[in-house]
């Protein structure tokens, strides 16, 4: 459903993509991991379609369409949903009509009738209870005045509403506590269907522990230098990034 | 330049979509401003002689004037002698029903989408049509009547209720208090009242749409709102026009009286022509309003949306005098292409305890520039007076301004005096994040900026709410996807 081939992009002229490739079918899961300044969350902007983030080469396709090619909301249309790392805030508009709106002009794009009030309040309660948010954060404004932890399920719960085909989370994990960490992971499980993929960009390998990954890759300079089952993350866990360094070292 | 910019850039382009003349006989003055206009308008409106005195007196005060050029706004000088100062439908129409209306007018309203019949029928709204300077069609007076409330056209109330337009007229705005107050006061054309007895609290929202119309026509509106001790009336004036070349002038006047324990709450949407892209044509609106708390526990409460006008002069104010009384003023004010915006308030504490609220919200697009301008005064006896300001300001795109003047001044140690101010943009990672969730960068805007005003729109009326919130959307169209 995702192809990525040779993907080459750089911010404000520093290239950050060095001909990245990732293959990724319906229904998995893959984890990318990686150091500090690898690109993993230019990996997220690009695909997402940030204007700042300007593709130097390659191609990539999604669901039989060149991703490159469509505005970033298009691609949200076609099944694209990125959990931001920092979320925005947009005072004075409600978590609830913010969804409404991104909700209806989704199932538009796919020629389906908009949600009148009434069905979608039924479906936001439902997906309410998978990250155990409570009601009165749906009336709140879109992330003002929300911990870190509330954005993060927020991101979540987002996702569950627009039911996307791919899902990329954006370091979802960092600066959760435990217990946040396991609502988000179980929102994100109850949310894995057979059919939905998701890219897990994470920096530990804690969260893989709660949303276990088909594949774990190593992103470093650009490109992905090693790529592994789940138990790849641990090794990484107990030995760090260095080994991997050296082996692009002598491989280079 | 980013994408997020060019788009915002298109909003540039988005044209008047009211614009449109509509072909009623006119019943003119002849051009230019002397004694003689102001006995003709006198004259055609059939007014008794101490009102034709009062406007003379009002005429040779404002020949000893300067126009004011303090406010921040530019525009070639105005050639008030090249104005018509009265024009009237030819046809007077002296109506029972709506069915009588001049078809041309009635389809003027269709086109603004205000039908009478609908607006009568749905939302129980009495609606005050002016096009031009005269009172067309005046509806739910007698419903009105029953409780005492007398809700008419200027010139009506100046032949059916002399004694109180004698009492009240120039009491809160005299016709000395300004240059335009004073040329208003000469060459008014007429207006509305509005007069609401003791203890009645007025059953519906009371409703005037103006309208310019005549090409080359000044517009000078006077309304007068007088609220009894203990009633309650809540007003709207809303206004769009057709779209013209050259520059048309309009000085309103609104006086509200609010007595003891009453309280008037008036809201206000104004779309005039503002000019195209280039910043060619569009209307002139230098308006004076202000309203005088006489009472104890009295109350006003401006709400303002404002999206439309070339130049945009206007500080709808409050004189607190009764103790305990309240002033509000929530405002947003929309600028884009070339429009520029000089408005605020001002809030005279005389009273003790008096209370102040000022929300302003300032939105600057295209080229525009749009200043907030406030004055928040205690006086010497205020004993324990407060005032709250916030005044916000946002941007979208990097070409227009945005400005906030506060004057506070304050004479007495016991009040407390809180200002708040914020500049903002709407920022391309808000926009992003939209896009992201499958909104148009067009639909993300109007979200953030909706947002935005939220304050100000919960102060509206619900219909009203939603008509400004589709205005909002056309002032910012283009600007956007």
């Amino acid at each position: 459903m995702l192809s990525i081939k040779d993907l080459k992009a750089s911010v404000e002229g520093k290239q950050i993509l060095n001909g990245l490739n990732l293959e990724v079918k319906p229904g998995e899961v893959h984890a990318i991991m990686g150091p500090n300044g690898s690109g993993k969350s230019t990996l997220a902007s690009v695909l997402a379609g940030r204007e700042e983030y300007e593709v130097e080469g390659g191609a990539v396709n999604f669901l039989g369409k060149d991703l490159l090619d469509m505005s970033p909301e298009d691609r949200a249309r076609a099944g694209m949903f990125l959990a931001f790392q920092y979320p925005v805030e947009i005072p004075g508009v409600s978590n609830a009509n913010f969804l409404k709106t991104a909700v209806n002009e989704v199932r538009k794009s796919r020629s389906l009738a908009p949600y009148d009030s009434k069905e979608f309040l039924k479906i936001m309660k439902e997906k309410m209870a998978l990250v155990e948010m409570d009601k009165a954060m749906t009336q709140r404004s879109v992330n003002e005045g929300f911990s870190g932890g509330e954005k993060k399920r927020n991101e979540i719960f987002q996702m569950a509403m627009l039911e996307p085909t791919l899902a990329i989370l954006d370091e979802t994990d960092s600066g959760l506590d435990i217990d946040a960490l396991r609502i988000v992971s179980n929102g994100v499980n109850a949310l894995r269907d057979g059919n939905r993929s998701f890219i897990v960009i994470t920096h530990y390998q804690r969260l893989l522990d709660y949303i276990v990954p088909d594949f774990v890759h190593v992103l470093y300079k650009g490109r992905i230098v090693k790529s592994g089952t789940k138990d790849l993350a641990l090794e990484l866990e107990e030995k760090g990034y260095d080994w991997i360094k050296e082996e692009v070292a002598v491989g280079a | 330049m980013s994408e997020d910019l060019k788009i915002l850039d298109e909003v540039t382009n988005s044209e008047y979509k009211y614009g449109f003349v509509s072909n009623i006989e006119s019943d003119n003055a002849p051009k230019g401003l002397d004694e003689s206009t102001v006995r003709f308008i006198s004259a055609k409106k059939n007014e008794p002689e101490w009102l034709l005195e009062w406007r003379l007196k009002s005429f040779r005060h404002w020949l000893t004037l300067d126009e004011p050029t303090w406010a921040n706004v530019h525009y070639p000088k105005i050639d008030f002698q090249d104005i018509i100062y009265y024009s009237a439908p030819k046809k007077k129409p002296s109506l029972n029903s709506l069915d009588e209306l001049d078809p041309e007018i009635k389809a003027t309203f269709d086109k603004l989408g205000i039908s009478l019949i609908e607006q009568q029928r749905l939302a129980g709204v009495a609606v005050d049509a002016v096009i031009d300077s005269v009172s067309v069609k005046t509806t739910f007076r007698e419903t009105l009547g029953e409780l005492g409330i007398i809700f008419c056209s200027f010139s009506e109330a100046v032949h059916d209720h002399p004694d109180l337009i004698k009492k009240y007229l120039g009491s809160v705005v005299p016709h000395t208090d300004n240059y335009y107050a004073a040329l208003n006061s000469a060459v008014f054309s007429d207006g509305s009242f509005c007069y609401i007895p003791k203890g009645v609290r007025c059953p519906m929202e009371l409703s005037t749409y103006f309208r310019i119309n005549s090409a080359g026509t000044g517009q000078f509106e006077r309304t007068l709102i007088i609220a009894e001790e203990g009633s309650f009336v809540s007003y709207l004036e809303g206004c769009t026009a057709p779209m013209r070349d050259e520059n048309q002038l309009h000085a309103a006047i609104v006086e509200i009286i609010s007595h003891t324990d009453a309280t008037v709450k008036y809201s206000t949407v104004q779309n005039w022509y503002p000019g195209d892209k280039n910043g060619k044509g569009g209307i002139y609106n230098f308006v004076t309003k202000r309203g005088i708390c006489m009472g104890d526990r009295a109350k006003i409460s401006w709400t303002q949306v404002e999206t439309g006008s070339a130049i945009t002069w206007k500080y709808p104010s409050v004189i607190l005098k009764g103790d305990y009384s309240v002033g509000e003023f929530y405002s947003v004010a929309v600028t884009n292409n070339m429009q520029q915006a000089d408005t605020g308030t001002k809030m005279i504490h005389l009273g003790k305890k008096t209370k102040s609220i000022i929300i302003s919200k300032g939105i600057s697009c295209g080229k525009s520039q749009n200043s907030y301008r406030g004055l928040v005064r205690i006086g010497k006896k205020a004993e324990h007076a407060r005032n709250f300001s916030q005044c916000d300001s946002l941007l979208i795109g990097d070409k227009c301004g945005a400005h906030t003047f506060p004057y506070i001044e304050v004479g007495n140690k016991t009040a407390k005096v809180e200002h708040e101010a914020t500049t903002s943009k709407v920022g391309e990672d808000q926009i992003f994040y939209c896009n992201q969730r499958g909104i148009s960068t067009e639909d993300a805007v109007n979200l953030i900026v909706n947002g935005y005003c939220k304050e100000v729109f919960n102060q509206l009326p619900m219909e009203f709410a939603v008509e400004a919130q589709k205005l909002l959307a056309i002032s910012l169209e283009g600007s956007v996807g």
